[in-house]
């Protein structure tokens, strides 16, 4: 009789990483259903190939790093990398600025760091901002027109044709500048009950876009039920965003009001699928308060000031710049200690 | 109704309470032979007090308590000594240790039992001795001495005492099983205690998972003012910080004990225990013990004597053999594993699972931190336990004792909600140990260094002594003879010139000898000086000598300590380094004498 030695704890939780990470790609679906009525398939097209992509860029550099393929590829953090980038790239990106922003995300922003779990930067975030930046053009003429998949997007078989051509700019008519961009640009000359006459708003929020984002939320509200992740980030970026609103913004003839920060663009997204990102995001409660409180911060203040309209990516990848500094400052106040102890190991502090 | 506190964190493990605890106590019987343990308490193990052969009474002392923490162990039942020998006891290492073997005569005499059921009227020191003199050990958790734990230092007052029902373990029910059908029991062995201590408050805290037990409870503390507490069931409730916390929203403060802040816990087995032994004048023999698992047929709460061997508890449960897959004494989250059923039942020992196949799976490979925090949301102590796992992985020790390393109690509750199967607790295990190792390391060299410096410094001075005492020597010698001189006048002047030049060149010999001695190194280092650079690389393989044997006695010392099987060859070792310590001395002295010699001897002329 050989007895199995094993170390306590002797039971464990059925929670797994690749499960939580299943649960979060199925908490995008409401978001990418919405998405794919308003917008038509071209985000569900996008999500398919970065996801696709994903998977096999991952698989590549593990072969080149000569680790076990199934026991790194089943986590399906890769996937949630491919499908994020997917739900956030415009609708009409075309299908080579798509593989360098998953290429560059898993390649260089995870494999690169040492995979899974020791890279600082949000993946996903990196290959937006990446192709944001060297491709501006393919970046913000390719958003769809908040047509509805019923009403006059392009068909599947169009979509998929217009994303493999490949060219920088899709058909005129069925893109349209995103309510955002359409606000900062025009409010210089406008007041605002005149820039709230371009099509892209229609009779609500934002047209489509409030959706959407409602969409995010809901999945959002069940990663929350669900415990994976904790209210902090996502309630201190929207926080800040509103803050920064009201305090800055109030003006409506001058500045995107609140109802279109909070529910037009990657806002709910953001805050709750990609700055919650475990990785590349603060430790402590307290710290995950100041990392989401900046995020919702930036992103209010390159939205408002900067040069682009939308500005998730950037805020996030900003932030992750700061975590280890907000790590080092807010430690949580162990059981039985007067104070928290700050720094790494500084024998002076208390 | 108590006010009470949640505490941070915890789990919610499935129970697999209902295997064991729907049965009644039963009584293990007699084996065949008893196997104890000297020590089976923290403290110095006991001291026997009886030789092989002996015939033994039921609860006649076998051995002595040695020191301030130690405890007696007593005979469970009548028999014979059979053997003092070194056994397998319980421990994580699977270590062995000394134990005594008695083989029951089947007849359970009893010696002479001295009840004090009027503890009241004696003074409190009696009653504690009592308490000691039975045994009595804290049967909850480590067996920490009760007499001790019940004598707080003088400025601490105890305002509450509470007694720890909560049993937030998965699968052990031996409190349970207990409290259920010995309440009285419990209430007056609280009563014992709390006449010792006159605390405020008494309470009782049990997790609301045991309905039977606070019925059984309520009706045993009925007309007194012990309060029976309810606490929501969640792993780790009846930690004691976390205990604590719930009870008074205190927290016992980071290297402090719980009577700093006017608390006390005790299990409710040691009270029963305190009962028996005041009320009854029983020392402590037995104790209630868990035998559950899947692989036993018949789970269930025993009563066993202490030394029964696990193994014949796991008969009697029905054991099957083919199925069982490990063996787990304590419960899923904090026990260990035992490498064999043949260690006896000791006062800790609460619960003993024989897991079958697939029932505490082997956990999924380890996979890499995501940081996704839900060790820390599961951590009572607020410790970030990815930080942890993350220093200690790194060995970067420092870092991670900056972060409270040993704050962590291992309880376990990271480790049960990481998603990536990481087993955070033997990271923490091995940084600890790494941690106390390294620190009894420098504190042994740091010991090392001050007994080798303190021996060269009296070196020193006894040589600066003799030199002294020769110079001192030489002097007289040399004034007798100047005094001879003058006394016999000049007549013999060239003799006495030869004389004289001999004394000034002896004693200018020995003002540079001795200049040499104060600064050896520096002499050493001038390269014109062709003998002394062997006494550099001798003094050199001194002192490496020193050390390593210095090592050396460390590592006996803790062999010995912790009766790992090794102490022999390590005291060869010892012996054969401390023959080489003295080589190198005396070589090192014959180098110093041979290089000062041809100075010595003065120019004959
Ligand atoms: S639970 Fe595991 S994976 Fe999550 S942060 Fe803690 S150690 Fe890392
Ligand atoms: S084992 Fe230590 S670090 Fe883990 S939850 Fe328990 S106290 Fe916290």
């Amino acid at each position: 009789m050989t007895l199995r030695q094993q170390s306590s704890p002797h039971t464990r939780g059925a929670r797994s990483t690749a499960h939580i990470m299943l649960w979060v790609i199925v908490a995008t679906l409401p978001g990418l259903i919405v998405q794919t009525i308003f917008f038509g398939w071209g985000n569900l097209i996008n999500v398919a190939w970065c996801i696709a992509l994903a998977i096999g860029a991952e698989a590549a550099v593990l072969r080149l790093r000569q680790r076990p393929l199934k026991f790194y590829l089943s986590d399906n953090t890769a996937a949630l990398t491919g499908l994020l980038l997917g739900l956030a790239l415009p609708p009409f990106t075309p299908w080579w600025v798509s593989a360098v922003a998953v290429i560059a995300a898993i390649v260089m922003a995870k494999q690169l760091y040492g995979g899974l779990g020791s890279n600082p930067f949000n993946p996903a975030m990196v290959g937006y901002a990446l192709v944001l930046i060297s491709f501006p053009v393919a970046m913000t003429t390719n958003w769809a027109a908040p047509a509805g998949l019923f009403q006059g997007a392009p068909g599947f078989l169009e979509t998929l044709g217009l994303i493999a051509a490949g060219k920088q700019t899709a058909i005129d008519a069925y893109t349209m500048a995103t309510p955002l961009d359409v606000y900062k640009h025009d409010i210089g000359a406008l007041v605002a009950e005149e820039v709230r006459q371009h099509p892209s708003f229609g009779t609500g929020v934002a047209k489509g876009w409030e959706w959407v984002n409602l969409g995010f939320l809901a999945g959002g509200l069940v990663l929350l039920y669900l415990k994976i992740i904790t209210w902090h980030i996502p309630v201190s970026v929207l926080a800040a965003l509103v803050v920064m609103s009201l305090a800055f913004g109030s003006n409506q003839d001058l500045y995107a009001p609140l109802s279109l920060h909070l529910l037009a663009g990657a806002t709910i997204l953001g805050a709750f699928f990609i700055a919650t990102d475990p990785v590349s995001a603060a430790t402590s409660h307290q710290g995950k308060l100041i990392y989401g409180a900046g995020i919702g911060l930036l992103l209010y203040v390159i939205r408002t000031w900067g040069s682009y309209p939308d500005a998730v990516a950037f805020a996030v990848l900003l932030m992750n710049f700061a975590v280890p500094f907000i790590d080092h400052y807010t430690p949580p106040r162990t059981y039985g200690h007067n104070k928290a102890r700050r720094g790494i190991a500084s024998k002076s502090a208390g | 109704m108590r006010k009470l506190w949640d505490f941070p964190g915890g789990i919610h493990p499935p129970q697999h309470k209902s295997q064991s605890n729907s049965q009644p106590i039963r009584f293990a019987g007699l084996p065949q032979k008893l196997i104890l343990p000297l020590q089976q308490h923290i403290g110095s193990p006991a001291e026997t007090r009886v030789a092989v052969g002996t015939t033994v009474l039921k609860g006649e002392c076998l051995a002595a308590a040695i020191g301030t923490l130690g405890v007696p162990v007593h005979a469970p039942t009548s028999g014979k000594i059979e053997a003092i020998s070194r056994q397998p006891v319980p421990h994580p290492s699977g270590m062995v240790d000394w134990c005594i073997t008695l083989i029951p005569d089947g007849l359970d005499t009893w010696c002479e039992r001295r009840a004090m059921p009027d503890y009241a009227h004696h003074p409190r020191p009696e009653v504690l001795a009592r308490i000691r003199d039975a045994g009595v050990v804290g049967l909850g958790g480590a067996g920490f001495p009760i007499h001790i734990k019940l004598q707080p230092p003088e400025r601490d007052k105890v305002e509450t005492l509470i007694l720890n029902g909560a049993e937030c373990e998965p699968y052990i029910t031996a409190d349970d099983v207990l409290m259920r059908e010995r309440a009285t029991e419990v209430v007056e062995g609280l009563n014992i205690m709390a006449w010792l201590l006159e605390p405020a408050h008494c309470v009782i805290a049990v997790e609301d998972n045991k309905p039977e037990a606070i019925a059984a409870l309520r009706a045993a503390a009925e007309d007194t003012l012990i309060e029976i507490v309810v606490i929501p069931t969640k792993y780790p409730s009846g930690g004691e910080k976390q205990l604590i916390q719930i009870v008074t929203g205190l927290e016992v403060p980071h290297g402090g004990i719980p009577a700093d802040i006017g608390t006390m816990c005790q299990n409710v087995g040691t009270a029963v225990a305190v009962y028996r032994a005041i009320h009854h004048g029983e020392p402590l023999i037995s104790r209630i013990t868990s035998i559950t698992g899947h692989a036993v047929t018949t789970p269930g709460n025993v009563e066993a004597y202490l030394g029964t061997p696990v193994a014949d508890l796991l008969r009697q449960a029905g054991l099957q053999t083919d199925r069982l897959d490990r063996l787990i004494l304590g419960g899923p989250m904090m026990g260990y594993t035992l490498q064999s059923a043949d260690v006896p039942v000791i006062k800790t020992t609460n619960c003993v699972i024989a897991a079958a196949r697939g029932e505490l799976p082997e956990p999924p490979p380890e996979q890499p931190c995501i940081r996704c925090g839900a060790c820390s949301e599961a951590c009572p102590m607020e410790l970030l336990p990815q930080q942890l796992f993350w220093y200690a992985k790194a060995e970067e020790f420092e870092k991670a004792e900056h972060q409270n390393l040993f704050d962590c109690i291992e309880c376990g509750a990271c480790s049960y909600v990481c998603p990536s199967s990481i087993p955070l607790v033997q990271y923490y295990r091995f940084a600890k140990g790494e941690i106390r190792a390294h620190n009894a390391e420098q504190l042994k060299s740091d010991r090392a260094r001050e007994r080798f410096e303190a021996r060269q410094a009296r070196l020193e001075r006894e040589r600066g002594e003799k030199e002294a005492r020769r110079e001192e020597r030489a002097r007289t010698a040399a004034e007798a003879q100047a005094k001879k001189a003058e006394q016999s006048g000049n007549s013999d002047g060239p003799a006495l010139d030869d004389r004289a030049a001999k004394t000034a060149a002896v004693q200018a010999a020995l003002a540079r000898k001795e200049q040499k001695a104060q600064q050896p190194l520096t002499a050493a280092q001038s390269p014109d000086e062709t003998t002394e650079p062997d006494i550099a690389s001798l003094e050199k393989q001194l002192s490496q000598a020193q050390d390593k044997l210095a090592t050396m006695v460390a590592m006996l010392e803790e062999a010995q300590t912790s009766g790992a099987d090794n102490a022999d060859k390590l005291e060869r070792a010892v012996a054969k380094n401390t023959e080489r310590v003295k080589r190198a001395e005396e070589a090192l002295s014959a180098a110093r004498n041979e290089a000062i010699q041809p100075e010595t001897t003065p120019p004959s002329g």
